[in-house]
């Protein structure tokens, strides 16, 4: 069947199974050039293997909750918006989550996510408990930070290269209320911005910059910083029920947009209203959790947008040391281009060491691009810049980089090559993007 | 406070599974019954950890008809409604070949669901209520030869459970039969299935939860349905004969 990453791009042809137990996925793992798929939000192809795609939607069950620790054991497939929908009453939230809600525990793992807790917080694998994962061989393998710990190193941000993730147990985060304090803080450039980040102490953060700016402008943004609100602390109105926050309505974007409707006046107009609506809006406000970590999601199937030829983000992370250099010459490439992207959205990531996940610490810039010559050229320049700097990119987000650009921005990416060999992974596992991308 | 209870025969199916989801939602104590029942376990521990209701297994062999009495009598509780999604297709071309695969696709359908409804129908009729809401099928709405043998043996559950219907309706018991139409399910997944006709697991337990509420008697779960067995029902057997449908 045809199947794509939520940037709709590419498209590709591929076998896909959906296995409903242990011994139906144990016997697809041993085909060969198996790669597991969750929710499909992967941007790119790294969920696609076209003739051995493993869907997971059927290990979608919770087995065990600790109420004294936090702890959820539950399979690969379970959806994030479940854990959420299921645990939020009870008082729980997760540790550290992605900007959309409807990924799986399987793929959050795989990609090593981030938050916007990240400089706080870490990556997932700071929840991470353990993780049971079905090997090449067709073995059911336990890790941990404590047990197989190579394995467990190469397994989180691993891109599902090491083995198909089975069931995990992560620690949840206790909470007494559903809302969020968030405050808006605007800087009228990027030197701005990073003095707010660095100067920053709240749990989340993040920055909406305005690509479309120049000169002094560059990178002018809006940077939210957010806290967990404790019960006691809400308005009266919400305090009887704290951890039940208004339901909102689903918006659907029922159809593909045509390719011109975004276009650069229309999005400088987008950016703009953004813009100066978050400059009048109260610097302080109280929102709900929903609201404050998954804007998007309120927005179902919003890669329709972009059209029938589908987007691409880029995600890079520069080191900190680089990252004032970098993120201007990136920002002043991309207010320069004659492509379109809504908004970027800049994060400081804290320290971070792992084999193979995406963070560094420093600040990583994503952003959306229709696909089209354009964008792509653009992208490519905006790889070199990146690479110039020592930075890298988030393989969860990419579906058109090189293999030359992908290799020469990790230096990991030989050590995770050995790595496979030695298990005999590389003839068990791959994706279309490992393909691409020479792992 | 004691919750209701609600019984699932075949409960490893795709559509039983997701009737246990939709009553547990509602608040109901799950019973599952099934062959091989310990396959169930991480079902179990999914569904009270999701819900917080009390969800027990139950080993359960519709074919083996002896054992339906002393099933029901072990049973915790006498659930408040059984739900019976015990059902298995085969192969027509196979079932047509070989006479015990045919009449195994006959018990499984009919007389496994006809026996532990009997069983519990009885014990709901002591207790003066209860609901038993049976998933028979269109294919037994008229013989066909694509399925016939599928389809007789489902009309033979449909025809029960609209006489226990009408035996139990004065004594406090209710009888629901449910007729799913195309159902995207393991059992239909090598059949190709035309999309608008065909609903999904949870369209299913969306109109047994709602039908158990209402106390429906006979429940189209796409009215589309109800529509398109009426034309062929219609259709005079001189001319049905020769039709390939």
């Amino acid at each position: 069947m045809k199947l794509s990453g939520w940037g709709r791009y590419p498209i590709i042809d591929a076998e896909v199974h959906a296995p409903r137990d242990l011994d139906e996925l144990i016997h697809h793992v041993k085909q060969g050039n198996a790669i597991a798929r969750g929710n499909g939000r992967s941007y790119g192809d790294s969920a696609v293997s076209i003739s051995n795609t493993i869907h997971m939607k059927h290990f979608n069950r919770m087995l065990a909750f600790d109420k004294n620790t936090g702890q959820l054991v539950a399979e690969a497939g379970v959806l994030l918006a479940d854990i959420i929908d299921i645990f939020l009453p009870r008082g729980w939230f997760p540790f550290v989550t992605p900007g959309t809600k409807f990924v799986t525990l399987g793929g959050m793992i795989a990609t090593d996510v981030h938050g916007k807790n990240h400089h706080k917080d870490g990556s997932f694998v700071k929840c991470l408990d353990w993780v049971e994962v079905v090997t090449g061989n067709g073995k059911i393998q336990r890790c941990s930070p404590t047990e197989n710990k190579d394995f467990f190193s190469w397994i989180v941000g691993g891109m599902g290269l090491s083995g198909v993730i089975l069931r995990a147990a992560i620690r949840l985060r206790p909470i007494s209320s559903a809302w969020i304090h968030q405050k808006t803080l605007v800087a009228e450039n990027i030197l701005q911005t990073i003095e707010l980040f660095e100067n920053n102490n709240s749990t989340y953060s993040v920055a909406w910059i305005d690509c479309l700016q120049t000169g002094n402008a560059l990178g002018r943004s809006l940077l939210m910083l957010g806290e967990h609100v404790e019960s006691n602390a809400l308005p009266a109105k919400y305090s009887k029920l704290p951890l039940q926050a208004p339901r909102k309505r689903k918006m659907s974007v029922p159809i593909e947009f045509p390719n011109w409707i975004l276009n650069k006046h229309s999005v400088r107009a987008f950016n703009e209203l953004y813009f100066q609506n978050g400059k009048r809006k109260a610097a302080h406000q109280l929102i709900d959790w929903d609201s404050y970590f998954y804007p998007l999601d309120s927005i179902l199937s919003w890669n329709k947008i972009y059209g029938r030829r589908g987007f691409a983000q880029f995600q890079c992370v520069i080191p900190l040391d680089k990252s004032e250099e970098a993120l201007t010459q990136l920002l002043t490439e991309i207010s320069g281009a004659r492509t379109s992207s809504f908004l970027a959205v800049l994060k400081r990531f804290g320290e971070q060491k792992s084999s193979f996940s995406f963070p560094m610490e420093g600040y990583s810039l994503a952003l959306d691009f229709p696909l089209n010559n354009n964008s792509l050229a653009l992208m490519e320049k905006l790889d070199a810049i990146t690479l110039q700097h020592g930075g890298r990119f988030y393989l969860a987000k990419d579906s058109r980089m090189s293999s030359k650009t992908f290799l020469e921005s990790e230096p990991r990416a030989a050590n995770y090559l050995r790595y496979r060999h030695s298990r005999g992974d590389v003839e068990a596992f791959s994706s279309s993007q490992s393909e691409r991308l020479g792992l | 406070m004691s919750r209701n209870t609600i019984l699932i025969l075949g409960a490893r199916s795709d559509i039983a599974m997701a009737v246990a989801h939709h009553f547990a939602r509602e608040g109901y104590d799950i019973q599952l019954a099934a062959r091989q029942v310990a396959k169930l376990n991480p079902h179990q521990a999914d569904i009270e950890l999701r819900y917080e209701v009390t969800t027990t297994l139950h080993e359960f062999d519709a074919l083996n008809t002896d054992s339906h009495e002393s099933f029901v009598k072990h049973l915790p509780t006498l659930p408040d409604i059984a739900v019976c999604a015990v059902g298995f297709m085969g192969e027509q071309p196979e079932n047509i070949q070989h006479v015990n695969a045919a009449v195994m696709v006959m018990r499984s359908n009919y007389e496994g669901p006809a026996s532990i409804f009997g069983e519990l129908a009885k014990k709901f009729e002591q207790r003066g209520f209860g609901i038993l809401i049976g998933i028979s099928s269109v294919a037994g709405e008229r013989g066909r030869a694509s399925n016939y043998i599928y389809g007789s043996a489902k009309a033979g559950f449909t025809t029960f459970l609209s006489g226990l219907r009408n035996r139990l309706s004065s004594k406090g018991v209710h009888v629901i039969t449910v007729l799913p139409g195309f159902v995207a399910t393991q059992m239909t997944k090598k059949l190709n299935l035309p999309p608008l006709l065909t609903a999904s697991p949870n369209d299913v337990a969306s109109a047994i939860y709602r039908s158990s509420r209402k106390r429906s008697n006979v429940v189209y779960v796409q009215k589309k349905w109800l529509l398109i067995m009426f034309l062929i029902r219609i259709i005079p057997e001189n001319i049905f004969k020769f039709m390939k449908i």
